[in-house]
């Protein structure tokens, strides 16, 4: 898609300096619940809207699409806090199946397996078989890598990979970029990207239009989270430096099995619910380890994620959706919910 | 008689406060500071390797069980030993044959650090 109008850009990016948006009032607003919450990135300029039932109708003209992200399907996880993960994966594909349009592709945000065994592969393959979506981009989480220094993931998943695992593509004028930082940790730290792949996406952006909507999606959060539990990734900093000059950055990540964002300027992250089993919020529990919730709450805390990309705004709207269906109104759900 | 007694508690609590100091510079005195010839267990529970540290005679074997629902590892930081990925339950089993300090970690989860002291 060629870049037809950078300047609509950069007068949004003014308006954004000149702060006639209360961003942080707006952000203090921003409730997530489980039916989720609609936000979208205009040039830079966060808005957001209740995540209701029409948000597809907007899709779909000219260069409009729409991506899903799933994330920690941890197939072969059979404890208490979910002794079936294959069929929560199995319902949140059914429900990419049910969206109005088919999403172009899917984003796995890694942990695609528990051990890393074959057999787990396998089942995720065959479940990923019944998606709408027939492409399918993978970035590995650390249980992905937990054999052969992560050999059998690069040839299932790695593809035309580099290094670890990353590796980014163009999609109707939208860069998107999918990072490892689940390989080679060192004791004590967090999440790293490594020298190697940061050169490489330095190199990758340069030469970029200021204007192209940037997507970076990795396992583990690319913002400090939880440093006590390991939520981040020691060397994003980095990384985020690279996109700073672009007007409209995405930032997708799983790991924590629980949405949480942040708006910092131009750059909006946002965690994904996993498809497997819930982790408490940041300090609230002893360990990170699954949280086990009653039976029948379980599908309200696992879930999928989709992206919608409006040529028209050049922006990008995500939308968590919980597997099971709850109410019309998100603000009643019970869910993660956090302000 | 008060100044002498003031003067008493004056002296005793800055004796008193070294002291204290001084047990809190020493190592903690626990049963696993004792060096062991026999096996030593560390649990891996709650993300956290129990005990942190541990301090074990040349030609000790140390056990690591898993008691979390997540799979962790136990490697040398140095290299020395490696375990597999431990599932529940699943143990690991080194045998220190040199004296020195064994730093290790998981390498799933790398904030969960510990240290082997072989005596």
């Amino acid at each position: 898609m060629p870049d037809k109008k950078p300047d609509l850009i950069d007068q949004k990016l003014q308006d954004l300096n000149n702060d006639g948006v209360d961003r942080r009032g707006f952000l203090k607003c921003m409730a997530w619940a489980g039916t989720g919450l609609v936000w979208t990135l205009s040039g830079g300029i966060p808005m957001s809207r209740a995540f209701a039932k029409g948000h597809d109708q907007t899709a779909a003209k000219g260069g409009d699409f729409t991506f899903v992200q799933i994330s920690d399907s941890h197939i072969g996880f059979n404890k208490p806090a979910n002794p079936d993960v294959t069929a929560t994966l199995q319902t949140a594909i059914n429900k990419i199946n049910a969206m109005p349009h088919t999403p172009d592709f899917i984003i796995h945000t890694g942990d695609l397996s528990q051990l890393s065994k074959p057999s787990e592969f396998d089942t995720l393959d065959q479940v990923l078989k019944g998606a709408s979506a027939k492409q399918i981009y993978f970035v590995p989480g650390e249980h992905d890598l937990l054999t052969d220094n992560g050999e059998q993931y690069l040839q299932r998943y790695g593809k035309g990979t580099k290094g670890s695992g990353w590796s980014s593509f163009d999609h109707k004028g939208v860069h998107f970029v999918g990072l490892v930082n689940v390989a080679n940790l060192k004791a004590g730290g967090m999440g790293s990207l490594g020298h190697e792949q940061l050169e490489w996406l330095e190199d990758d952006l340069k030469g970029r239009s200021a204007s192209t909507p940037i997507v970076l999606f990795a396992h583990i959060p690319l913002w400090t989270i939880y440093p006590d539990w390991g939520w981040g990734t020691d060397d994003s900093e980095q990384a985020l430096s690279y996109v700073k000059r672009f007007g409209s950055v995405t930032v997708l990540n799983g790991h924590i099995h629980q949405i949480m964002q942040k708006i910092e300027g131009k750059v909006s992250f946002h965690t994904a619910m996993s498809t497997a089993f819930p982790q408490p919020a940041p300090g609230t529990a002893p360990s990170a380890g699954p949280m086990k919730v009653p039976a029948d709450q379980l599908q309200r805390v696992l879930g999928i994620t989709d992206v919608n990309y409006l040529v028209s705004g050049r922006s990008l709207a995500v939308v968590d959706s919980p597997l099971a269906d709850s109410g019309s109104s998100a603000s009643e759900n019970g869910g993660p919910g956090r302000s | 008689m008060t100044r002498t007694n003031v003067w008493i508690v004056g002296l005793a609590t800055p004796v008193m406060i070294a002291m204290l100091l001084l047990f809190a510079g020493s190592p903690r005195v626990t049963a696993n500071d004792q060096p062991s010839a026999a096996n030593t267990e560390v649990k891996i529970d709650n993300f956290v390797f129990g005990p942190e540290t541990i301090t074990v005679a040349v030609g000790a074997t140390v056990t690591w069980t898993n008691k979390d629902d997540i799979p962790h590892t136990t490697v040398s930081t140095d290299g020395v030993f490696k375990s597999k990925v431990m599932d529940t339950d699943e143990k690991f089993s080194h045998t220190f044959d040199k004296a020195g300090t064994y730093p290790y970690y998981c390498t799933i989860h790398p904030k969960m650090t510990g240290k082997v002291v072989v005596q």
